[in-house]
């Protein structure tokens, strides 16, 4: 028997495994990323300019990797599509299928696109055979780089980010609508939940640019831009201090209000959620970072130090907001909904829904930004290498 | 009237589809039964309940229930009247054998049985996200299993744990109300068993159902009532404590 108490006899079995925590998770980060590049584009943040490019190949990498783990864990996953062909319109579940795809297509791969254009088709010419002819494919047939239509081009990429900005919002928003209008289940049901959702997404997403900046310069050997890591930081302490409120006012509503599921929820805070909820997500994944990011803002201290707190902040961040994934999904269901026991939940490693998988899905969006780096490389310096000398005639011709 | 080779060609598939929707509103092999008629929902009779377990059983063997899941079930609430933890419920396999004698004589005990509330806004049709569960125009709540994705939200989304993922369909599934049985004019099978007649399936619509004249006369609640899912379980006897 893995539960205490009293568990409706079908509760004692979790439906939503960890993969449906990595879900959220993911998606958070391309919610997060995009949000970050549109302060650049949107915004005219010149500073987190290094990281604009970067941002937008790092959602689409997670992008394409999310609905991975949805799909691993049907029942049916054959018959996913009819999502799309015969959608229920009252399910928040189906309508998230189109804001996915809208955001996918409509969004990220078109804005992506037109800030490539101009290297795809300089990197057609400058190579041969195979990667001629994958460049090629990729610049649609649109090779006129004229000042004319790379005007065209900024000005359409600006209407495209400014579209993916609510668009962004609405896909992590609705990820946390999701959970937020489950309510049968108190833990969840909360309108507070995609707002919550929203800002630990556009953490996560920060965080992760942040410190894939940091990893990739160090990797190919390039200078960190000292300002443009400050201006991230601090903009990643901002959005921090405004989601830990949100949360913090989430808990103190819980507890003041003490409704029927209360003594319920808050024993299983204190013992089963325990590790999880207090101490990774609020201690080590929350107050920790914030204090951390406090501290650059507080104290003068030198570049290398400031690097490397933002490189522990990040990281626990990170681990924070995956955290706090796994308390609302797995911790939602640990509970009965008759507020009597409480169930434990088994991860298996070598599993469909295991350990592994988990990981390998963790790992995948990072290949995934590595093919895409090195095909289409977010720093100028690197593109300017790669085109010949003789390109800029060819283009005058 | 003549009809050519051709036109006739051209009518049998318009007629062939027409048909289908002349059957949809008769539930298969029933066909003098029109779903608009009925309105279905159960009543159940706490102070009835003696928890013997038939109506568990007899809903796993006519509807192949597979082991360790319930479409129905009984549960034994022992309630003290003061203190931390003064709710007990139990609830061994089901309640599907039975109950162990209490040893602690203390307080009030007594069995729910519990099974789909069958509700007319049910949070579990309204989360599916293709449809594949539904309320059929008799009102009560089914699974299309060729249809479901088994995304299990409808799962999360029932207040009352009622539903579950068969392993061996990979489709979520419930109690159907025995649709099979009651469109041909019979009762459930947890209803037929039931030794007290502590349920009784009731037709809403029907106005010679006797259940019109027990709501009439008897203080009945529904299960979480302030979910507002318009649920068709009627309890007759609901002890406060019960969720």
């Amino acid at each position: 028997m893995n539960f205490d108490g009293f568990m409706y006899p079908n509760e004692v079995e979790l439906q939503w495994s960890v993969l449906i925590v990595l879900y959220p998770f993911l998606t958070g980060l391309v919610a997060g990323a995009f949000i970050l590049a549109s302060l650049e584009r949107v915004f005219l943040v010149e500073a987190v300019k290094p990281t604009y490019r970067l941002a937008l190949l790092t959602a689409l990498a997670f992008l394409i990797v999310a609905p991975l783990p949805l799909q691993l864990h049907l029942g049916h996953p054959e018959r996913s599509f009819e999502m799309y062909l015969t959608p229920h319109r009252s399910s928040a579940m189906a309508m998230f299928g189109f804001v996915y795809l809208w955001y996918l297509m409509a969004v990220l791969v078109v804005e992506i696109w037109l800030d490539y254009r101009k290297d795809i088709v300089l990197m057609m010419q400058s190579f041969k055979g195979l990667k001629k002819c994958m460049y090629w494919t990729m610049t649609l047939g649109s090779t006129n780089i004229s000042n004319e239509s790379r005007r065209v081009d900024n000005r359409v990429g600006w209407l495209i980010t400014l579209i993916g900005i609510p668009s962004a919002f609405l896909l992590h928003g609705y990820v946390g609508f999701i959970f937020g209008s489950v309510k049968a289940n108190p833990w969840w049901s909360t309108p507070l939940m995609p707002v919550v959702f929203l800002f630990s997404a556009m953490v996560s997403g920060i965080a992760a640019v942040m410190l894939l900046y940091m990893i990739l310069s160090k990797i190919h050997g390039r200078e960190i831009d000292q300002r443009c890591v400050d201006t991230v930081a601090r903009y990643l302490l901002y959005t921090f201090l405004i989601d830990f409120s949100l949360e913090m006012l989430d808990l103190i509503h819980r507890i003041y209000e003490a409704d029927e599921s209360f003594r319920s929820l808050d024993f299983m805070v204190h013992t089963r959620l325990y590790t999880s909820q207090v101490v990774i997500q609020i201690v080590a994944g929350t107050v920790v970072p914030i204090a951390l990011l406090g501290i650059t803002q507080v104290l003068r201290l030198n570049a290398n130090v400031r690097k490397r707190l933002y490189a522990i902040a990040g990281s626990l961040t990170l681990i924070g907001i995956f955290a706090m994934r796994w308390n609302v999904v797995i911790g939602g269901q640990l509970f009965s909904k008759s507020f009597l026991g409480y169930t434990t939940y088994k991860m298996g490693f070598v599993a469909r829904e295991g350990l592994l998988t988990a990981i390998v899905l963790t790992l995948l969006p990072l290949v995934i930004l590595w093919v895409l780096v090195n095909l289409l490389p977010p720093w100028p310096e690197k593109n300017a290498a790669v085109v010949s000398p003789s390109t800029p005639r060819q283009l005058a011709d | 009237m003549s009809i050519t080779r051709r036109k006739l060609l051209v009518l049998m598939p318009a007629a062939a589809v027409a048909w289908e929707y002349v059957l949809a509103d008769q539930p298969e092999g029933s066909p003098n039964y029109k779903t608009t008629d009925h309105w279905w929902g159960m009543l159940l009779d706490i102070t009835k309940c003696i928890g013997c377990g038939s109506c568990v059983r007899a809903c796993q063997l006519e509807n192949h229930v597979p082991d360790g899941y319930y479409r129905t079930w009984v549960e034994r609430y022992v309630v003290r009247d003061w203190g931390f933890g003064n709710i007990g419920v139990d609830s061994p396999d089901g309640g599907k054998n039975g109950f162990p004698v209490l040893a602690d004589k203390e307080g009030k005990s007594f069995f729910v049985p519990k099974l789909c509330n069958h509700c007319a806004d049910s949070p579990c049709t309204q989360v599916c996200p293709v449809g594949a569960t539904f309320i059929s125009p008799d009102g009560v709540v089914l699974v299309d299993k060729k249809y479901c994705l088994g995304c299990r939200y409808c799962i999360q989304a029932c207040p009352y744990g009622c539903r579950f993922l068969n392993p061996e369909t990979q489709t979520a599934e419930k109690c159907s109300l025995c649709y099979h049985r009651i469109t041909k004019g019979l009762t459930t099978a947890c209803c037929e068993v039931c030794p007290t007649g502590a349920r009784q399936l009731a037709d809403l619509k029907d106005p010679a159902d006797p259940v019109h004249e027990f709501l009439k006369t008897h203080s009945v609640q529904v299960l979480k009532p302030h979910l507002a899912t318009g649920a068709k379980a009627f309890y007759n006897g609901l002890d406060g404590s019960v969720r």
